[in-house]
């Protein structure tokens, strides 16, 4: 059944217990990476080949001086215009019929255009299957009318799932409540990034804390395409007329 | 200053030596064609050392790029769908574009390769003559020269820290790819004791790539702004110096007619064109 589906990640929930993350790697058979240990309690790291859902763990100061923790489960955020769609050239990446973005695995040739073109550091490329892979929005268990692995696992409905207009709803009001409750650095996004994300945040800092270009930064990769060209057509011009007129000169004179 | 999150898609060497010979095969047939249709009988023999240059090291560009797939056996996915077997182009992914150039220009290249042979050592006529053959020629010279810049543009459109932040990275790649073919041609030439007034054509030709080479060189750190920071830490100081160095010491030495500075100074361009290669693509993927 066609419908279009969308995650709202509230991370005033999110408590970093990484279930979404365990979830996610169980579901879709992601054996991982070996863990890296640091000074933090984030040992996975980034959004990547194996891992589809990544727990940020940010410390910031309050205004108030004190220190807060802000956690937040990253994920593919399933862009209305996607700027990996966009560059890849064997149309491996399609938008399926929940209008998510998925890598179509039989049909990915391993090129890594949409690596260099994901703003968001979701995808990565896979060395075991020569393939570039991401979140899939559990498409296999959509088809079968299940929820999303991540959003199944996660205890404190910090992930949520559902009808995307419904998704909306359900955080432009937690983002009234919490503004009322005084909460002011509460905000939303991905209401109008690329066209409207399938993955809705409610951040208590701004994007760029948690690795998200603010909605400025947030292009497509086709934006440098006619400058470019631009840039090379005067080149060539110059180049050739260059050329003919060091040509045409009769005679060894230099 | 742009923000940026992105990860680095993991183009490497092989990717470097494409941009490399398919800036060079792509200069090179240009200059072969303007050679041959602008130039005098003197400048045959040169002419068609670049028709015989272009088609070889082109031949080597679709290895590099299959070989840096994750599946090289579904190399064929770029031009065909695989689901639909209809084909595949999109004119504003330059990845999609690049593969057709890559593959229109080859035959371009081949059938001039094939002509230089035949005059080179069967003594045969030369085919391409008449409105036709310059026809073809210039319609060669044009995806030529497409495939030397589209090369800086496929960077570009991405989302990457300087690559994205940039317009000139197309044109500092066709100026650059115009002057590593010159100087390749200017070595055969030397090489093989050719006559010696298409080798000054050549060289005053690329007196003007490299002013041109310079002036993107320029534009292209200018447009970076504060990105550029990326490039001035010191792990990137010894490649942008022979990048430089490429440049500027050809430019010099172009003005000693005797035989050693002039092949030193193709020397130093070539390697100062696979330099300017390196340090971008490798560069801002860390």
């Amino acid at each position: 059944m066609a419908r279009t589906v969308g995650f709202f990640t509230d991370t005033t929930l999110c408590i970093g217990c990484k279930a979404c993350e365990v979830a996610c790697k169980e579901w879709n058979q992601l054996p991982g990476h070996a863990p890296a240990f640091g000074d933090g309690y984030d040992n996975t790291g980034q959004l990547d080949e194996q891992n589809w859902r990544h727990v940020q763990f940010h410390e910031r100061t309050t205004a108030k001086g004190g220190v807060a923790w802000n956690m937040m489960s990253d994920v593919c955020k399933h862009c209305t215009q996607a700027s990996c769609m966009e560059v890849c050239p064997t149309n491996a990446i399609i938008k399926t019929e929940f209008d998510t973005v998925y890598i179509q695995p039989s049909v990915c040739n391993g090129c890594r255009d949409c690596i260099a073109a994901c703003p968001y550091h979701v995808i990565g490329f896979d060395e075991a299957s020569g393939l570039a892979q991401k979140c899939t929005f559990c498409y296999d268990r959509l088809q079968a009318n299940l929820l999303p692995a991540c959003a199944k696992a996660c205890p404190t409905e910090s992930i949520k799932f559902g009808e995307l207009g419904t998704m909306r709803e359900i955080a432009g009001a937690r983002l009234n409540q919490l503004r009322g409750q005084g909460m002011a650095e509460a905000r939303l996004y991905g209401d109008k990034e690329y066209g409207g994300l399938h993955a809705l945040f409610l951040l208590t800092d701004k994007p760029e804390a948690y690795g998200l270009p603010n909605a400025e930064n947030a292009v497509l990769p086709s934006r440098n395409n006619i400058r470019n060209y631009l840039g090379s057509v005067v080149t060539a011009a110059i180049g050739v007329v260059g050329a003919v007129f060091a040509f045409r000169e009769r005679g060894g004179k230099g | 200053m742009p923000q940026h999150f992105v990860a680095p898609p993991q183009w490497e060497w092989y990717i470097v030596w494409y941009f490399f010979l398919g800036g060079l095969a792509g200069g090179a047939y240009a200059l072969g064609a303007i050679l041959r249709l602008m130039g005098d009988q003197r400048d045959a023999p040169v002419s068609r050392i670049a028709f015989l240059l272009t088609f070889p090291l082109l031949a080597i560009c679709p290895i590099l790029l299959t070989l840096d797939l994750g599946r090289p056996l579904r190399f064929w996915h770029m031009m065909i769908d695989s689901r639909t077997f209809t084909l595949n182009f999109k004119y504003w992914s330059p990845m999609s574009v690049g593969v057709w150039v890559l593959l229109v220009f080859s035959l371009f290249a081949l059938i001039s390769f094939l002509e230089a042979f035949g005059t080179w050592r069967s003594g045969k006529a030369p085919f391409l003559t008449g409105g036709l053959g310059r026809l073809f020629m210039i319609v060669g010279a044009f995806f030529g020269l497409f495939l030397a810049g589209y090369t800086g543009v496929l960077l570009s459109v991405s989302n990457q820290p300087v690559w994205s932040d940039t317009w000139a990275l197309g044109g500092l790649f066709l100026a650059s790819g115009l002057s590593v073919a010159a100087a390749a041609l200017t070595l055969m030439t030397r090489l093989g004791r050719h006559e010696a007034s298409a080798e000054a054509k050549l060289t005053r030709a690329d007196r003007y790539f490299t002013i041109l080479e310079l002036v993107l060189l320029a534009a292209f750190f200018l447009s970076l702004g504060a990105v550029a920071s990326q490039f001035l830490q010191p792990r990137w100081m010894a490649l942008w110096a022979v990048v430089v160095i490429g440049i500027v010491v050809p430019f010099v030495l172009q003005f000693s007619s005797a035989r050693a500075p002039a092949m030193l100074a193709a020397v130093l361009t070539l390697v100062g064109g696979l330099a300017l290669r390196i340090v971008v693509v490798f560069g801002a993927q860390m």
